[in-house]
Formats: structure tokens, sequence, C-alpha cells
């Protein structure tokens, strides 16, 4: 299970004079199992947004639910991958990924079995005695994407994870996630910069206006999977999508 | 091996080259210009001193005394240094409560704690220990801490959402390994520094062996082919401890960060 209920305002301190408004009344329902893509302009609140469903910040005013149950700080449930490269550059790719099955006291008999299932699942197998450092940037965002799947978490957070990838990578990674995430039941939070990303992936895409970020509008994309980029109707959403984010970025 | 060990000398030739030079110079100096083994011993004098000392087996009793001062010192400055650097790497309360007593007593020199080494311990290997110990821990206390400021935010937020919530867990699964560069790095200055303070440590006489205490024996009977051999096998010790201890941490602790360019 894995639904998400948003609701909040978000702003940042710096001194008694200063304080930056990041999101504003922010509304946002995920349903169980749902894919929804968030996007909007640079400095929106995006990262913000994922990092207070994390648990990894607290909101300044409102509440997050996952499952009815109020959001108080991280834990398993909530599988987080990060814009920037976050694998313990220490730990090899096996033990990247058994980490947090580690952290809940399993055997290590277990939890390699387990971490060697969701490496398989993301086509590294035959990598998992490799360092970070030895892999390309491809190859260590799938084994972060593994990692947070391993912990078997009810949503994944995915923040920007292919934007510093080159074009054909980032179409596989696309299609691999959704095929994981129709073999793992899973909902997913997603920030994008990419429309053409958001219109291939998601069910719904939440359009985000500029700082103070709001949810603007949810757009359903009722598109047949698998989807084809360069159908009609994808061009028409994407077209669409793209209107709605030029008349934010020109802020009317 | 063999082949090994023949490149091995192929590509250093340069360096070899060097240092024969310097034998030979050395040799020539003492024996043509100074002539005189109480201000120059000859590197001849130096190897049958030497030879002397193997004979004996008094050079190995030496080592081991040396040794265990050192490792004395190095052992006590790791059991306190690392975890005072954690400490105030970690907790900013930590950091306010040891950081003005490490920032008084850093700047006072080692060897300036010898009396009261020898008023505290007495005439004892600990006491040789000690100040060893003193001239080791700053270094390891420093850069523990620096290790442990320097822990990137990512690697900690990547741990809290994978359920590593509890400090105990965080220091000893994400700011200890990221920080071994930086704690390695303190360990072998502090390894250095304690090194140098063995000999004054040794001179007070707390063992009638030890290397920094024979060449103060020996110059109190001028008798410098000894007291130069005994600096050469200082230095020589020296470099190894420092090579040993840097091959054990590239080979088995920061065996994840080769290919980074330091
Ligand atoms: N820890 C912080 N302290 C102060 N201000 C912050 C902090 N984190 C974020 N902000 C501010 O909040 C706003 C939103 O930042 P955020 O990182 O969420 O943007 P974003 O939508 O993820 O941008 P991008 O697409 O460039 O990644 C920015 O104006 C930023 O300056
Ligand atoms: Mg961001």
């Amino acid at each position: 299970m894995g639904t998400l209920e948003i609701k909040l305002s978000k702003s940042f301190e710096k001194d008694k004079s200063k304080t930056t408004v990041a999101l504003e009344d922010v509304e946002l329902t995920v349903k169980d199992g749902d894919f929804l893509c968030i996007i909007g302009p640079s400095g929106c609140g995006k990262t913000t947004l994922l990092r207070l469903v994390a648990g990894l910040d607290e909101p300044t005013s409102g509440n997050i639910a996952l499952d009815g149950k109020r959001i108080m700080g991280p834990d398993s449930r909530k599988g987080m991958v990060f814009q920037e490269y976050s694998l313990f550059p220490w730990r090899t790719v096996i033990r990247n990924v058994s980490f947090g099955l580690e952290m809940q006291g399993k055997e290590k008999e277990e939890s390699n079995e387990i971490a060697r299932r969701y490496l398989k699942l993301v086509g590294l197998e035959q990598f998992e005695t490799s360092y970070p450092h030895e892999l390309s940037g491809g190859m260590r965002q799938r084994v972060a994407i593994a990692r947070a799947l391993a912990n078997n978490p009810e949503i994944l957070l995915m923040d920007e994870p292919f934007g510093s990838l080159d074009a054909q990578t980032r179409n596989a990674l696309q299609i691999e996630l959704l095929d994981i995430w129709k073999k793992e039941h899973l909902t997913i939070l997603f920030v994008t910069h990419s429309v053409d990303e958001a219109v291939f992936l998601a069910d719904k895409i939440a359009v985000m206006s500029r700082r103070p970020g709001k949810i603007k509008e949810v757009v359903e994309v009722e598109l047949e999977r698998p989807r084809d980029r360069t159908s009609p109707e994808a061009n028409r959403i994407r077209t669409n999508i793209l209107k709605k984010l030029e008349k934010e970025r020109k802020g009317d | 091996m063999i082949k090994r060990t023949i490149n091995f000398f192929k590509n250093r030739n340069i360096e070899i080259a060097s240092l024969i030079g310097l034998i030979v110079i050395w040799q020539l100096v003492a024996d043509y210009v100074v002539q005189r083994t109480l201000f120059l011993p000859s590197f001849t004098e130096v190897i049958s001193a030497l030879v002397r000392i193997i004979e004996t087996g008094v050079l190995f009793t030496d080592i081991q005394t040396s040794l265990l001062h050192f490792g004395i010192g190095i052992g006590s400055a790791l059991i306190v240094g690392i975890p005072i650097g954690v400490i105030m790497g970690w907790f900013t309360l930590g950091n306010r409560i040891f950081d003005p007593i490490v920032e008084i007593l850093r700047p006072i020199p080692p060897l300036a704690w010898i009396p009261f080494a020898l008023i505290w311990l007495g005439l004892t290997h600990t006491a040789a220990g000690f100040v060893v110990f003193v001239g080791a821990v700053f270094p390891i206390v420093i850069n523990t801490y620096t290790g442990f400021k320097s822990t990137s935010r990512i690697y900690v937020e990547a741990a809290k959402v994978l359920g590593c919530v509890r400090d105990r867990d965080l220091i000893s699964k994400v700011a200890f390994p990221s920080s071994m560069p930086s704690i390695t790095a303190g360990i072998r200055i502090g390894m250095g520094v304690g090194w140098m303070c063995l000999v004054a440590a040794e001179l007070f006489g707390v063992s009638r062996f030890g290397l920094g205490y024979k060449i103060w024996f020996h110059y109190s009977l001028h008798q410098m082919d000894f007291v130069l051999t005994y600096m050469l096998i200082l230095g020589i010790i020296g470099l190894l401890i420092d090579k040993g201890f840097r091959f054990v941490v590239d080979t088995y602790l920061l065996k994840w960060r080769k290919g980074v360019v330091v």
C-alpha cells in the first residue's frame, strides 16, 4: 500500500529578516500504485517537496500522510533516488544494495540474496563486487534504484534520477523503470525537467508554478502502455504541458 | 618474483645511482678530508659498527624496546584520539566541550611533557610511551574531526532513507568509512611525529635499551660511528613503518578509492 496525501507549506528562514517561501499550500494526492511526475521550473521546490515526503525535512505547516499515517521522519517505507550520485563509494555494489536490509537486521546470506535479485532486475548482476567509481553514470543510477527497491518501500521518490544521463541511456532506463514499477507494484513520485520523460512515464503529471511553488494543475495522461513517444496523442499532451510551463515561465 | 625484483631495480636506476654516489662521496670525504671518526665516521666504520651490534644481538633488543614505546604511544593515541575526534566532528555539543581543551593543549610541544611524564609515571616504558602519545594524538584528533565534519550530506541522507537513522549507526556505517582517508592521513602524521618524539623520550633512561637511548649512550662515550649507525636505523625503521602502514591502508582500508585522483 502507498497512498500519499500532501497538504503543506514550507519556508526556509535564513535569519530573522529573510525567509524564502519554497512551497505554498501544496495539495496533492498520490493514489496507491500511481506513477506521478512532478514538473516545474528550476527552483520551484521540487526537491524540497520530495525531501519532505522522505521525512528528511519538516513542513512549516500542514502535514503529509502515507496510508493515513503522518510522516514523522525518514524510514524504510519511503525509498529515495537522489538527484546527485549517492552510492556509498566505500561499499561494493552489492553491499550498497544490501545496506537497508543490513539495517533491518537481516542475516548476511539473506540480504545478499535479496540484493542479487534486485541487481538482476536492473541488469547489473555481474557487477556486484565492483566499487561505484568503476561504474558509468547510468549504471550508478541503476544501482541506486536497486538499493532503494531492495528495502521494499511503499513509495519510491525519484529526484531527476536520469537528469545527468545521455538521451539513449535515459530512454533505456525509463523503459526499465516502467517494467520494475509494474512488477513490484510501486507508487512512484518522479521529479523531472523533461516534458518528454513525464509524458512517457506518468499516469499523472503535476505541473508546478514558479517560486513560491504550488501545484498548478494535475494533468492525466491517458495513453496506452507501452507508449509510443512519437504518437500524435503523446505530441498533443506534450504541447499542452509545454504551453503551461511557458506561461509559468513568463509569469502570469 | 625475480623478474619483478629485477624490474624494480631497473626502474629505479637513477635513485640507486644517487644513493651509491652519496655513499662514495661520504666515504671519500670521511677518509681524506675530515679524517676524524669523531667528526664524521666513514661508511665502512658505520657498517662495522652495524655488524657489531647485530652480532651481539643488542640491536634487536633496542628495536624491540623502541617499538614497545612507540606501540604504547600510538596505541593509546588511537584509543583516545579517534573517539574524541568522532565526538567533536559529529556532535555540536561535543565540539564545544572539547575544542577549547584541544586548542590549548595542542600548541604545547610534546617534549615539554617529559618532566611530568617522569613524575607521573617514573622511569618506565609507559613514560616514554606517554611522550609519543602526546606527539601522535593531536594530528589524529584533528584529522578525525575534519573527516567527520566533511562527511557529505548526501550520504547521510541516503542512509537515513534506507532506515539508518540512529547516531550510532550513522557514525559507524556512514561517517566513519567516509572519513577513512582523512583519519588514516592523521594516523600517518601522528606516527611520524610520534617516531620523532621517541628519541627524546628515551633520553632520560627509562630503559637501558632503545634506539634513541643508544644515540645518547654512545655519544657520552664519543663513539660517533655507533651514534650515526643508530641514527640511520631510526630513519630506516621510520620509513618502513610509514611504508607498511600505507600499504595496509591502500590494500585493505581504502581499496574503494583506487582510481580517485588525489
Ligand atoms: N536548506 C535550504 N535552505 C534555504 N533555502 C533552501 C534550502 N533548500 C532549498 N531552498 C530554497 O528553496 C527553493 C526550492 O529549492 P529546490 O531545491 O526544492 O528546487 P528544485 O525545484 O528542486 O530546483 P531544481 O529543478 O533546480 O533542482 C529554492 O529557492 C532554494 O533556494
Ligand atoms: Mg532539485
